[in-house]
């Protein structure tokens, strides 16, 4: 069929004629109003015609590679002579880095000049006359299709591949199974899961430790309005592993008038309307950090996961798909201190949570 | 053949230097049947060509800035306490990757530079992208023979953000830590496999030590070597298939016109990339990107408001913030649909983008190679269709940035949520009827300037007192170009029953396809361009002004 290709399944009279062939097109009828009229021709620029023109482009074009080299030696010059940590006022910038401001601007415009004079120049004193060049089908002449296919056809009788069924079927057995070699040795990336996500480092007698002093928790440290952070006594900050155990042990504070606490087992975990929950937001395990005293609600900033301390830690809005785990708690000896580890698992929920 | 060579080069002794080089190589690798067809290429002119260049010199400009900055960065967790020259830092615990990224902006000369440009050219890289890609699809440039290009330029653009992303998690800070466990939950809720893969991506719990590592070496290697491959793929095939050109006097789908790539493109195009790397730099110099040393390192604990990825992630950010948050128990087992509805839509969204070529030709038929491209509004559905998908992902990207809508313009987060929710489902509806509907506004316009000429904003009185505004006819390269484009029939399933009174047998698929067809090609959905007669008796005609 024609060369643009084939209409496989699109009846004839669907689609278009040809279009117009050559390049400078004149080929339809001499009365078609709408007949490509080819190519218009060229328009000289002013450098083309006017030798002062051209001059002063070349100029042009000079002057911004000598701006870029002079840039460079800025640069340079920049480098050696702004300290590091100088830090200096520029207008409407505000405080910035000299080195990096110097740096930066000069970089730029060492680059942008070389970049401008070279479109410059293509611009005004390279040729712009328009040309055209022909297209050829990216599909083959049916001559070398039918050649392509009779060397596959000769190469694969040469090779017994339809015929040695046996060969065939055990080549692909192999082929199929060699790979499991290397599904097989991804296995140490990392451990099995178990129960590691069930559990955390808190349970029955761990103090509850004030995060941003350090010490063990008094039920007197925890102000009515105010959202306090805790973590497991025993566990430090230099510790090799404190990230991945307060990814998962960091809890939060507050202090509800005990006759406001809606939800009863959160009254029974509860220690004189102190209530301890898990910090892990239960949608993708963001530190829920924004407290709102009235309602007690707290947000993660996340994505706006929000839930209801005085209510059992329920989502009231955000994608969180359930609540809040909470952490029974008790006192002892005048201190804070778990009675036993969460109920369930903190954090984003996951296939085994059940 | 050599002897005619040695008989014209040994009248001086010796061909130039660079021919004798060139000879060289020629004779080992074939340069000269290369340049033969390339040198001299033609490649159209447009302003919007240049988009795909842009992703091209940004691409190679993170790799420039990238080789630098790993020969100081150190992909580690280990723990360590900072005594470097950022003095707010002093005394913190941070991994060793955060504080080499401190060492690199405050202790490296240059390195901030570095850093910030590598930062920035990545968004540009992205942001180039998309818009590149929205130049082809609206152009059609994707039809045959490119859809092949088509689909290489799509996961350029997907491993492009997750390049991004991997690698804006690099310096283990408290923005990108927690960006690292949004993916942790995400991992997670894979049905059946989520806790073991999240165990064996992170190689234990949450966040152990070996995520940024391997991170690391998903950032610097394995990602951009693929994206090099296929890059290098995609400008092949751009010089294969010749560039595309819009309609015009003396283009044709059998030519293209332009300048040669020696010396105009060589001048233009390279020049281009130190145009590009120029604007990056000074963009790199005045505004800062990710100050890593204002936000802290990550602790898991710990977290800031205002917490968004870069802004190619929003997408994926927004659906997962509107959400509604569902989740199944079900014996036992829990399915986190709040989670694993969103990540099954953020592929599907982008898959739809990356399938349409395809649908497109099946709908229509149309399996002939196309060269010259489509104004958008002579193709109303597809450029309908594309503004509805533009809608859908700037919805979700004002639903990825909820918080900062709400603080910025005192707006109620949950009026914002409950917007994006039903905006994500009207919108993209209302886009295409609204889309459609101007690009035929604007066939019917071409129609008339056609036949009518252009208004030129001269008004007439006639001597009865009339006033009429003088229309200027079109010269015949103007007619050309806003007639040129085909206006196809839609496909026909034809009678229903042969000649003899049998019931044909038709496939509901190729029902489907004539009622698509018809949204194609029907009659309302495309205006007649003019005929050639039609144009002969207005212009002939009396008393028509």
């Amino acid at each position: 069929m024609s060369e643009t290709g084939r209409h496989e399944d699109v009846p004839e009279k669907n689609l278009p004629g040809e279009r117009d062939t050559a390049h400078g097109g004149a080929v339809e009828p001499a009365d078609n109003p709408f007949a490509d009229p080819g190519l218009p021709p060229h328009e000289h620029r002013i450098q083309d015609i006017d030798e002062q023109a051209a001059k002063r482009s070349e100029r042009t074009v000079a002057l911004l590679f000598t701006v870029s080299m002079l840039a460079t030696i800025g640069f340079i010059a920049s480098y050696v002579i702004f300290p590091v940590d100088k830090i200096v006022y520029v207008w409407p910038f505000g405080h910035v880095s000299a080195l990096n401001f110097a740096l930066g601007l000069t970089l730029g415009v060492a680059l942008f000049c070389i970049g401008a004079g070279a479109v410059h120049w293509a611009r005004t004193l390279m040729s712009d006359e328009e040309v055209a060049d022909d297209r050829h089908p990216i599909e083959a002449t049916p001559e070398v299709k039918a050649k392509v296919m009779e060397d596959f056809r000769q190469g694969a009788k040469e090779s017994g591949f339809g015929r040695r069924k046996l060969i065939r079927n055990t080549m692909f057995g192999a082929l199929a199974v060699v790979p499991l070699s290397g599904v097989v040795l991804l296995r140490d990336l990392g451990p099995l899961p178990e129960k590691k996500l069930r559990s955390t480092g808190w349970k029955k007698g761990v103090r509850l430790v004030n995060q941003s002093t350090n010490l063990p928790l008094r039920p007197e440290d925890i102000a009515v309005g105010s959202l306090t952070f805790a973590k497991p006594e025993g566990l430090e900050e230099d510790d090799e592993e404190f990230n991945t155990k307060i990814a998962k042990d960091a809890l939060m504070l507050v202090r509800i008038q005990p006759q406001n606490i809606k939800d009863k087992q959160e009254l029974d975990w509860s220690h004189e309307g102190i209530v301890a929950y898990s910090k892990i937001c239960t949608h993708v395990g963001c530190p829920i950090s924004l407290y709102e005293q009235q309602t007690h609600h707290v947000l993660c900033p996340c994505h706006q996961s929000t839930f209801d301390l005085s209510d059992g830690g329920r989502v009231i809005f955000g994608p969180a798909g359930h609540a809040l785990p909470q952490l029974h708690i008790t006192v002892k000896d005048g201190f804070l201190e778990a009675v036993s580890d969460f109920a369930e698992p903190v954090g984003p929920s996951f296939w085994e949570r059940g | 053949m050599s002897n005619e060579t040695s008989a014209t080069t040994t009248r001086r002794g010796q061909a130039p230097r660079g021919e004798r080089i060139a000879d060289w190589a020629d004779g080992r690798l074939g340069i000269y049947s290369l340049a033969k067809s390339n040198m001299r290429k033609i490649f159209p002119d447009h302003w919007s060509f240049m988009l795909g260049e842009i992703c091209l010199y940004s691409f190679i400009i993170i790799i420039l800035t990238g080789v630098y900055l790993t020969l100081f960065f150190h992909p580690s967790m280990a723990e360590v306490t900072y005594h470097g020259s950022y003095v707010p830092m002093h005394g913190i615990r941070m991994t060793q990757a955060f504080e080499s990224t401190l060492d690199i902006s405050f202790d490296v000369r240059g390195g901030l530079l570095i850093r910030q440009i590598h930062h920035w050219a990545a968004l540009v890289f992205l942001g180039g992208m998309m818009v590149h890609m929205m130049r082809v699809f609206f152009t059609g440039a994707f039809r045959k023979p490119r859809e092949v290009n088509w689909l290489f330029g799509f996961l350029l653009l997907v491993l492009g953000m997750f390049t991004g992303f991997t690698g804006y998690s690099l310096p283990d800070d408290l923005l990108s830590g927690t960006g690292v466990r949004f993916i942790e939950g995400v991992i997670l809720a894979m049905p059946l496999v989520g806790s073991y893969l999240q165990m064996f991506i992170f190689g234990g719990e949450f966040p152990g030590h070996d995520i940024i590592p391997r991170f690391f070496t998903v950032h610097v290697l394995l990602l951009p070597g693929i994206m090099l491959g296929l890059l290098v793929a995609h400008l092949i095939l751009v010089f294969y298939h010749k560039h595309t050109q819009f309609p015009g006097a003396g283009k044709t789908n059998k030519n293209v016109v332009g300048m040669p790539l020696l010396p105009v493109y060589m001048a233009k195009a390279g020049g281009f990339f130190f145009l590009v790397f120029g604007v990056i730099s000074v963009i790199a110099a005045v505004a800062s990107i990710n100050p890593v040393w204002a936000i802290g390192p990550y602790r898991p604990d710990q977290v800031s408001t205002g917490a968004q990825p870069d802004w190619y992630m929003g997408f994926a950010e927004g659906l997962v913030r509107v959400m509604p948050g569902w989740e199944w128990d079900i014996w036992g087992h829990t399915i986190n649909f709040g989670v694993l509805i969103p990540i099954l839509i953020f592929p599907l969204v982008l898959v739809a983008i990356a399938v349409y070529p395809f649908v497109e030709s099946w709908v229509t038929g149309d399996k002939r190679e196309h060269h010259i491209l489509d104004r958008p509004r002579n193709a109303p559905t597809r450029t309908g269709f594309g503004v509805a998908w533009l809608i859908a992902y700037l919805v979700m990207l004002i639903g990825g940035g909820n918080d900062l809508w709400a603080t910025h313009f005192h707006l109620s987060i949950n009026s914002i949520t409950w917007f994006v929710r039903i905006a994500f489902f009207a919108g993209p509806v209302l886009g295409f009827i609204v889309t459609k509907r101007i690009c035929l506004g604007l066939q019917r316009r071409d129609r008339d300037k056609v036949l009518h000429g252009r208004e030129s904003g001269i008004i007439k009185r006639l001597p009865h007192g009339e006033f009429i505004e003088v229309h200027e006819p079109l010269n015949q390269e103007q007619l050309h170009t806003l007639t040129q484009h085909e206006q196809p029939k839609p496909f026909e399933i034809g009678p229903e029953v042969d000649e003899n009174g049998v019931e044909r047998k038709v496939k509901r698929s190729t029902k489907l396809r004539a009622k698509l067809s018809k949204g194609y090609y029907g009659e309302d959905n495309v205006i007649p361009k003019p005929t050639p007669e039609e144009y002969k008796e207005i212009t002939s005609g009396h008393g028509h002004h």
